[in-house]
C-alpha cells in the first residue's frame, strides 16, 4: 500500500478470502501479466468483457488443431468428435444453470441475439396492438431496442418500471404495471451500469400470477453467482460467453421447452430442418430448430471450458471474494469528497459506477489508462440510466474473481491523480 | 504523470475547460448547429452571427470532456472576426495538427493556439473529442441543420 493511501487514512483491506488463491488464479490468465503503457495492467473492465484463462484458450486451440469439422451430419471421425464436443458443452451449460433438458439450451451469438430471438420468434406470434411488455429503467440497450422494434411491428407498448435514487426498481410500481394486457416481462438480472441485483425471483412470481412469462437478461449475472433457472422459474434466460471467461461470439438462450416448442424458427437455413422440399419444409427438433447454419463450434467448446473453470473455482468463493472487493472499493471511493457513486443498491455486485466532481469520465478514463488501469467510461449502453441520474456518463470499475485489493488501491490512487490534475 | 498526459492536458486546455470563452447563447445568431459524439456523450450547440462573410460573433453551449470543451472554447476565440474562408483554413490546419504523424514538421508559428492540441494525436480515441466543435462549425457555416456526429 502506498504512502498516499496511508496518508489519506485508507486502511489496508483484510482479505477474508484466503479460500480463493487469487495469485494462483491470476497465473491462469496470460493477459493479466501484460504490461500496458509501461505499467502493470490493472483490468477493471470485466462488465464489458472478462479475460480468458489458459484453459479456455487451450480448448480453442485444441479444437482448431485436432478436432475441427462441421457438426451433426458428417459420418467421419472428426465430425463425430466435433459434434460430441459441441453437444458436451451444451450439457455443461445445462448443468451450469440447472436447466431440465439439453433441448432448452440454444446457442446464439450472445445475449443480444438471444433476446432478439425471443422478440422476433416468441414476440411476433404472441403480441398484438395494445399488448404490453414490461422492462426496467436500468436495461442495457440490448434489452430495450429489440422490444421497441417488436412494438413498432405489432403495435404493442413498452412499459418501464422506474428505479429509485439507489438504483433499485420500485417494486410496487412494477406490481401496478402488471395487468391483463401484459404479455411479457423482460428484465435485467444484474445491471451492467449500476451493479444492482434485481429481485428476479419475486419479479417472476408476480408475473406468473398473471400468467406472464419472464425473460432475464443475465449477461452480468452468470459470472458472479450460481444460477438455477428451475428454481427461479424464469421462462427465458439469456447470457454471453465472453462475460463469463469464455470466447466472444457465443451466447446462450435458455427457454422452457413448452414455450420453445410452440415458437416458430428465428432464422431459416441448414441444421434447423428435418426435410426440405419446395412445397413443405419440416423443422428440426429442439434445440436445433433455433440453430440455423454452422454455429460457432469453437466458441461453444470454449464456453464449455469456461463453465468447467468457473465450476471448479466454485461460486461461493467467487462471490465472497468479489463482495470483499466491492465493499472495499465502495468504502475507499466514498471516502473521496469529489467522488459520487452512482448505484448504491442494497443488493449489488462487482460494479462501481462513479463520477468525479465535474470531470468528464472520458478524461478520467484516459488518465487512468496511462497508469495501466482499464476502466469503462461512457453511458455503458444504458443511456436512460444516465438520464435518470442526471449525468452524461460515468466511470465504471467492474471486478472479477482475479482482481485484488491492491488493484482497488491502484484505482483509488489513480483517481487522486485525476483530481490533482484538474485542481 | 507521464509526458503524453502532460502534453494532452496542458494548462491552456485545463484553463479553457474550467473557464470556457464564449460559452453563451447568441441573440442574433444567423446560423446554428448541433454536434454530438455518441461515443462519450459530448454535446455541443454552436451559434454563429455572420455579417456578410465575416464571423461577427460566436457562442457555444453543451457538455463534454475537457478536450472537447477546450477545443470549442479555443475555436471560438480563433474564428471570431475571421472570414468563412479563413475559418476553413484554420479547420484544415487543426485537422493537420491532431492527425499528422508524430515527428512531422509543421510550422508552429502558423498554428498559433492550435499547437496545444498537438498532444491529442497520441490518443487516437480522443481525436473525435477534439474535432467535434470544428465539424459543428463547418455544419453551421454551411447551414446543415442535421446533428453532426463524430461516428
Amino acid at each position: 500500500m502506498s504512502e498516499l493511501l496511508q496518508a489519506k487514512g485508507i486502511e489496508e483491506a483484510c482479505c477474508p478470502i484466503e479460500f480463493l488463491d487469487v495469485e494462483r488464479i491470476r497465473d491462469d490468465f496470460p493477459i493479466l501479466h501484460k504490461r500496458v503503457r509501461g505499467k502493470r495492467l490493472v483490468y477493471l473492465d470485466n462488465a464489458a468483457t472478462t479475460q480468458k484463462p489458459r484453459q479456455v484458450i487451450d480448448a480453442l486451440q485444441a479444437y482448431y488443431e485436432s478436432e475441427n469439422a462441421n457438426i451433426h451430419r458428417g459420418v467421419h471421425y472428426l465430425s463425430e468428435l466435433a459434434t460430441q464436443k459441441y453437444e458436451d458443452a451444451r450439457t455443461k451449460v445445462r448443468k451450469f444453470i440447472n436447466a431440465g433438458s439439453d433441448r432448452e439450451i440454444i446457442f446464439t451469438r450472445g445475449t443480444t441475439e438471444a433476446i432478439n430471438l425471443v422478440a422476433f420468434s416468441y414476440g411476433r406470434v404472441t403480441m398484438k396492438a395494445g399488448d404490453e411488455i414490461i422492462i426496467t429503467a436500468m436495461e442495457h440497450h440490448s434489452n430495450i431496442v429489440p422490444w421497441q422494434l417488436l412494438c413498432e411491428q405489432t403495435g404493442a407498448v413498452l412499459r418501464v418500471i422506474p428505479i429509485n435514487d439507489a438504483g433499485e426498481i420500485v417494486f410496487r410500481e412494477y406490481e401496478a404495471l402488471l395487468n391483463e394486457r401484459t404479455k411479457l416481462v423482460a428484465v435485467v438480472h444484474i445491471s451492467n451500469s449500476l451493479g444492482t441485483i434485481n429481485p428476479v425471483k419475486r419479479i417472476i412470481e408476480k408475473a406468473h400470477e398473471y400468467d406472464v412469462p419472464v425473460l432475464l437478461d443475465a449477461a452480468q449475472a452468470v459470472a458472479h453467482g450460481a444460477v438455477d433457472v428451475q428454481d427461479l422459474d424464469c421462462d427465458f434466460f439469456a447470457f454471453s460467453g465472453h462475460k463469463m471467461f469464455g470466447p466472444t461470439g457465443v451466447g446462450v438462450l435458455y427457454g422452457k421447452e413448452s414455450l420453445l416448442e410452440a415458437m416458430p424458427p428465428y432464422q431459416g437455413g441448414g441444421d434447423m430442418i428435418k426435410s426440405v422440399t419446395f412445397e413443405k419444409t419440416t423443422y428440426n427438433d429442439l434445440p436445433h430448430k433455433f440453430e440455423a447454419g454452422t454455429p460457432n463450434i469453437a466458441g461453444v467448446v470454449g464456453l464449455g471450458a469456461a463453465v468447467d473453470y468457473i465450476v471448479d473455482l466454485g461460486f461461493e468463493k467467487i462471490a465472497s471474494h468479489e463482495d470483499a472487493l466491492l465493499n472495499y472499493a465502495h468504502e475507499t471511493l466514498s471516502g473521496i469528497d469529489e467522488v459520487r457513486i452512482i448505484g448504491t443498491a442494497r443488493h449489488k455486485t462487482a460494479v462501481v459506477s462513479f463520477v468525479i466532481a465535474d470531470i468528464h469520465p472520458h478524461d478520467v478514463g484516459t488518465i487512468l489508462d496511462q497508469n495501466g488501469i482499464a476502466i469503462r467510461t461512457g453511458h455503458h449502453c444504458t443511456q436512460p440510466v444516465m438520464e435518470r441520474f442526471g449525468v452524461p456518463a460515468t466511470s465504471r470499475a467492474s471486478f472479477a474473481f482475479y482482481n485484488t485489493m491492491d488493484e482497488v488501491n491502484h484505482l483509488v490512487e489513480g483517481i487522486y491523480g485525476v483530481i490533482n490534475l484538474f485542481k | 504523470m507521464n509526458d503524453h498526459l502532460r502534453e494532452l492536458y496542458q494548462q491552456v486546455i485545463l484553463d479553457h475547460n474550467q473557464y470556457p470563452k464564449n460559452f453563451k447563447k447568441l441573440d442574433n445568431a444567423t446560423c446554428n448547429s448541433e454536434g454530438y459524439n455518441p461515443l462519450c456523450g459530448d454535446r455541443i450547440s454552436l451559434a454563429v452571427e455572420l455579417a456578410g462573410n465575416v464571423i461577427q460573433d460566436i457562442g457555444f453551449q453543451g457538455s463534454g470532456c475537457a478536450i472537447s470543451k477546450a477545443s470549442a472554447s479555443i475555436l471560438t476565440t480563433m474564428v471570431k472576426g475571421k472570414t468563412i474562408q479563413e475559418a476553413e483554413k484554420l479547420f484544415n490546419m487543426f485537422q493537420n495538427v491532431i492527425t499528422r504523424d508524430v515527428g512531422t514538421d509543421v510550422d508552429d508559428m502558423e498554428l498559433g493556439k492550435l499547437i496545444v492540441f498537438a498532444g491529442v494525436r497520441q490518443f487516437p480515441m480522443r481525436v473525435k473529442c477534439a474535432t467535434l466543435a470544428w465539424h459543428t462549425l463547418q455544419a453551421a457555416l454551411h447551414h446543415q441543420n442535421e446533428v453532426v456526429t463524430t461516428e
